[in-house]
């Protein structure tokens, strides 16, 4: 991929924008903080904790991965950042304020079916900045600039039905970040895709990535995409949903597929498995125990 | 602003699948008919003849039920159900070439059409307003629920006594009859489609700064807009239905009374006339419906299912 087709790409955004991420003291927003968070659910009559005693801290700018099995609990420690749910116990702030209900800042890729059927691609997109109140010329040129970022400039006037997976995936990260949030947040994007899209999906994630450096918080239960994507990531363990290991990925970007079969991401990778290999093991015997 | 797309991703430039077409026409050449992959939309000159065929086949249906309603008739055919007061379609056809001629069939219709309107309109405001509240609020739901469960099992006809005595004119019980036919499938088939509405897509909107109402306008309604279509199909059918039973217990013009003053006045042919002229009417009112609430399904036609 040559850098000159990118650089093009991505001159159309709003460098203005970008940069006002930053305040004065040159620090970029975006800052996560988890101190004693607890998330607990209605559950058969009684309470069930999704999240036990979570501690985070992610700097601006982070790429992070919440790396755990199914039903750890990642996607509700997600959602309690985007405001979708309210935490028991325990403190969530973001740039020192607290997260009480969802905001076009922190913007938000759903693992699919999000889109809205009933607009078109370019609609979906607009959607943020005409929420934001921009005008509709306003908003339709911001959905273009991103639609163009994402590839699918072409089928701005097609209906999200009408598009592959991994198109839709991809409408939607355009229509998250059109409204230049600080921090993305995306619960289990590409969970659906087949395993050659998703690479795919992944390299032009982080292109973007690149250009905007905002926050991202990831959930997965993919090692590969774990490794492949993040700067850290966060492990989670199954029922409760706690915290148990932070791993710091240091390998070089820009990273590219050929790094998937590379020593170090191997090492990373088994470091990852031995991990959750020991929790499901602990979460099986739990279960056998049980009856 | 030229933006070049990444090359990864560009759509522009179609994958190798297209290929495989000309392989596919050849296998299936020696049998057009078995042609799955080939979906007929993109064929009309094959879907026409398909679709005559098929149409061909409806006309010749009730084409049938004419002549064996011919033979009963006219042979006087009686065994439990007794056609030898029916009768011909002949004689129908006779009768119905005078009506047309005469001003006071006309009459019956506009009239009729006129209570349908009135009614309906009512019953598409009011039916979609509750159904939009019900859905969105449980306050609204569990007052208006109750209302809904008891009365909407009442058939239009029982109704009758309660409107003459309650309300001022004949005209107005009518409508009042016919509205309430309308009313509950659309409240209903609203009530369900705004309850259907995905919460992702809720949560989506939420996300990116859509404020209730606007929440309300761009992923309620429009998620709840078959399910609305739908009700608001059904309901003209219930109108028409509910008019019948108010025009024929009272009211001096209308096609419902037409039909019931047929039968006092031993005029045979006239009834069918009247059935037929209901039975058309309310399929043309009821395929009004669905090509005007078309463009608001719009996306579904362009296969806009996620």
């Amino acid at each position: 991929m040559s850098t000159a087709v990118q650089d093009n790409r991505l001159a159309v955004l709003d460098h203005s924008r970008l940069r006002a991420k930053a305040n004065s003291k040159g620090e970029g927003r975006g800052h996560i903080s988890v101190r004693n968070l607890h998330i607990e659910f209605d559950h058969q009559g009684g309470k069930r904790a999704a999240v036990q005693d979570a501690q985070l801290d992610i700097r601006p700018g982070e790429f992070v991965c919440l790396l755990g099995p199914s039903g750890c609990g990642k996607s509700t420690l997600l959602n309690a950042m985007a405001g979708f749910v309210s935490p028991t116990r325990g403190e969530l702030t973001i740039d020192g304020k607290g997260v009480d209900a969802p905001s076009p800042d922190r913007g938000m890729v759903f693992q699919q079916h999000s889109l809205f059927p009933w607009k078109t691609v370019r609609d979906n997109v607009a959607f943020g900045p005409l929420m934001a109140g921009a005008s509709r010329n306003e908003a339709c040129s911001v959905a273009r600039t991103f639609l163009s970022l994402v590839g699918l400039a072409a089928f701005e006037d097609a209906y999200p039905g009408t598009l592959s997976g991994g198109m839709q995936q991809r409408v939607g990260i355009a229509r998250a970040l059109a409204n230049y949030p600080s921090v993305l947040l995306m619960d289990e994007p590409f969970g659906a895709l087949d395993a050659q899209t998703r690479i795919m999906m992944q390299e032009n994630l982080l292109e973007i990535w690149r250009e905007f450096r905002n926050t991202v918080v990831f959930v997965t239960h993919d090692i590969d995409e774990a490794v492949f994507l993040s700067d850290r990531i966060v492990v989670m363990s199954a029922s409760p949903g706690r915290i148990i290991a932070d791993i710091r990925v240091t390998l070089p970007r820009p990273r590219e597929q050929a790094l998937l079969t590379s020593p170090e991401f191997m090492d990373y990778k088994r470091q990852c498995l031995e991990l959750i290999r020991q929790e499901t093991l602990r979460a099986f015997q739990q279960q056998n125990g049980g009856h | 602003m030229s933006v070049k797309p990444n090359p990864v991703f560009d759509p522009a430039t179609p994958a190798p699948a297209i290929t495989v077409a000309p392989a596919l026409e050849v296998a299936a050449a020696p049998s057009p008919s078995a042609e799955p992959d080939s979906p007929a939309a993109n064929r009309p000159w094959r879907r026409m003849p398909a679709m005559t065929g098929r149409y061909l086949v409806r006309v010749a249906a009730l084409l049938m039920a004419l002549v064996i309603w011919h033979f009963a008739a006219s042979s006087g055919f009686n065994f439990f159900i007794n056609f030898e007061n029916v009768p011909t379609p002949l004689l129908v056809g006779e009768a119905l070439v005078s009506q047309l001629s005469s001003s006071e069939f006309y009459l019956h219709i506009v009239h009729s059409m006129e209570r349908i309107a009135i009614a309906y309109a009512y019953a598409v405001v009011l039916g979609v307003l509750a159904g939009v509240m019900m859905g969105r609020s449980r306050w609204a739901e569990d007052i208006i629920l109750p209302y809904i469960e008891l009365f909407r099992p009442i058939p239009a006809v029982a109704w009758i006594p309660l409107a003459i005595l309650m309300l001022p004119t004949e005209q107005s019980s009518i409508v009042f009859i016919t509205f309430l036919g309308a009313f509950f499938p659309i409240v209903l088939n609203t009530v369900h489609g705004v309850e259907q509405t995905p919460d992702v897509l809720v949560r989506a909107a939420r996300s990116l700064g859509a404020s209730k109402r606007a929440i309300l306008w761009h992923v309620v309604i429009p998620g709840a807009m078959p399910s609305i279509v739908a009700g608001l199909a059904i309901g003209m059918g219930v109108a028409w239905f509910s008019l019948l039973a108010g025009e024929i217990i009272s009211g001096q013009y209308g096609i419902g009374y037409f039909t019931w003053t047929s039968y006092t006045l031993v005029k045979y042919p006239e009834i069918i006339i009247g059935m037929l002229t209901i039975g058309g009417l309310g399929t043309l009112c009821t395929l009004l419906v669905r090509k005007a609430c078309a463009p608001l399904l719009h996306w579904q036609a362009k296969g806009g299912r996620p």
